[in-house]
């Protein structure tokens, strides 16, 4: 859905989105990561399974809820890329963590 | 051990800053938590990083300006936690908050509610589907990624930070399918005397819009009068149907749907505070009550900045200097007598900065439809329940929104209202024929922001008794 402008990035971190890696710019968000991926949702709703994809990328829509290194639900408009971190797009209900 | 502090401030952004400069220049201990990674809220959103890699240009004047405030806060002494989500805020100016996965709390004399502001949530058909974004969240993506939207982009909008965001795509190299201007169309004369005084005191942010404007109409199809959008798509938007006030009516294939209505206060703070709240009818949005120091119903805690009513940067700095000062009195920092020869001119400051707010807020009034949106639309995102369902609960007399909430489970899920709560509350006061003030909005309750377990858990031992 989106593409970077050409420009001379530094910092390039690796995340590791539903088990594939991708590269990040340090100091981004999660979410625009997500909207930079073909697979352009980000989450199924626990309703009805529809798809979802980052809304108002300021925290207060909560539609770009993802499981981040096993934490789930969290916004990830508001959590920024760390090398090696492991996102999971959330389908429907996450469970319980043990 | 929790120490005491005099001001806690939550939000980086114009107010607090300023609040949190002025009141470190009177000797008092302040703390400011955000949820950013970098100071600057969203209007001045990663000021630090792309000032230093040189993209900051692109993103225009009123942008640069808020490098030297963001500098001064950094200089000013004030204990800065950024990375940080307040989950609970308590009367007595207690604050808990999360930074990194661990829980704290503060406990302050004083507390500052800078939060700002959010855009309107704004419900068409197909208002979820991925794709569809508001303008707000594209500018944030072209401020801390420097990305931009591909394929076929439209913006559908009605505001400054529309137009503004579409002339940055474009001098970015960025491509826009069509901007549909749903400015309702209405009488000169009836902007007449508030232009007037716009165009004395803000002549340059005139200018500024009409250039704007002028770019766009060049080089991008700009549908004017636009009154209904609607989103089509199976997983993802891939048309986009429009009517215009004259009847123009047209389907067009798009990948990306920007949309803004314009910004409303943040109000969940206050709310779960229990603080008064009015309606400001000229923004058709809710504020907390507070007094001429920005002091809420409940003592000691202040709110300054777009969250006490929309009224841009500028403004905001200024409302947060005002606050400040008084909270510099309260604190036994000031007399009463320095405070006001302290508070005079910032007060003539603000009565400038907030001459062109009228002439803003009538020719940028949503129109009709925003209140009372097509019946399929979801009204609550999170639960999925529809405009429809919620209409039919208003025929059987339910006009209060948390005995909807109750029945229907609109507000129920993770937003907490924050996307429905307006619309809720425009919609069964249409249908109850009576003012938005008169329902009100859902109850709001703690957590502010999720919160596992695991992090509850982390909260330290309560802080030691003074």
């Amino acid at each position: 859905m989106f593409r970077l402008i050409p420009d001379s990035r530094e910092d390039v971190v690796a995340v590791h989105v539903d088990g594939v890696e991708v590269k990040a710019q340090r100091g981004e968000t999660v979410a625009a990561l997500l909207l930079r991926q073909e697979t352009n949702w980000s989450r199924l709703t626990p309703i009805s399974g529809q798809k979802r994809a980052p809304y108002c990328m300021m925290g207060v829509c909560f539609e770009c809820l993802a499981t981040i290194d096993g934490v789930p639900s969290l916004q990830t408009c508001l959590t920024g890329v760390e090398d090696g971190m492991r996102v999971e797009r959330q389908r429907g209900r996450p469970e319980a963590s043990a | 051990m929790t120490v005491q502090i005099d001001l806690l401030i939550i939000g980086a952004g114009p107010a607090g800053m300023s609040a949190a400069i002025t009141a470190r220049k009177h000797g008092l201990t302040v703390l400011v938590v955000d949820e950013q990674f970098e100071p600057g809220g969203q209007i001045w959103r990663n000021i630090e990083t792309n000032s230093r890699i040189n993209r900051s240009k692109i993103l225009g004047s009123s942008y640069l300006e808020g490098k030297e405030t963001v500098k001064r806060f950094r200089d000013c002494g004030a204990a800065y936690r950024p990375r940080t989500r307040v989950w609970q805020v308590e009367a007595g100016c207690k604050a808990y908050m999360s930074t990194d996965g661990v829980a704290s709390q503060v406990k302050a004399k004083c507390m500052l509610l800078a939060t700002g502001a959010q855009e309107r949530p704004t419900p068409f058909p197909g208002w979820t589907l991925p794709g569809v974004m508001t303008v707000g969240a594209g500018q944030i993506l072209l401020k801390t990624s420097y990305q931009v939207p591909k394929g076929r982009v439209w913006i559908a909008g009605n505001g400054p930070l529309s137009l503004l965001y579409a002339v940055q795509l474009l001098d970015v190299g960025g491509k826009i399918a069509g901007f549909l201007d749903t400015t309702p169309r209405q009488s000169p004369f009836k902007l007449l005397s508030s232009f007037v005084k716009a165009a004395i005191h803000a002549p340059l942010d005139l200018f500024k819009g009409l250039g704007w404007l002028l770019k766009l109409r060049r080089h991008v199809k700009f549908i004017r009068n636009v009154s209904d959008v609607e989103a089509i798509g199976d997983d993802k938007i891939q048309h986009l149907r429009y009517k215009t006030g004259s009847g123009l009516e047209d389907t067009v294939p798009a990948d990306v749907l920007f949309v803004h209505e314009g910004i409303v206060p943040t109000i969940h703070p206050t709310l779960s505070l229990g603080c008064d709240h009015h309606w400001i009818g000229d923004q058709g949005s809710f504020a907390p009550t507070l007094n001429q120091w920005g002091e809420t119903t409940k003592e000691n805690i202040f709110v300054a900045g777009d969250g006490a009513g929309i009224g841009g940067a500028r403004v905001a700095c200024l409302r947060g200097e005002l606050t400040a000062l008084y909270i510099a009195h309260k604190t036994r920092h000031m007399s009463m007598a320095e405070l006001q020869v302290q508070a005079k001119p910032v007060r003539s400051r603000l009565k400038n900065a907030m001459a062109s707010r009228p002439f803003l807020d009538k020719l940028y009034f949503p129109r009709s439809e925003i209140f009372n949106p097509d019946g399929r639309a979801l009204a609550c995102r999170c639960e999925e329940v529809s405009v429809e369902t919620v209409r039919d609960q208003a025929n059987l007399q339910v006009f209060d929104p948390n005995k909807l909430k109750a029945l229907t489970r609109a507000g129920m899920g993770p937003c907490q209202g924050r996307q429905c709560g307006y619309v809720i509350a425009n919609l069964l006061a249409g249908s109850a024929s009576c003012k938005p003030a008169d329902i009100g909005l859902n109850r709001v309750r703690p957590p502010l922001k999720p919160l596992t377990l695991d992090e509850l858990a982390t909260l330290a031992e309560p802080e030691a008794r003074p």
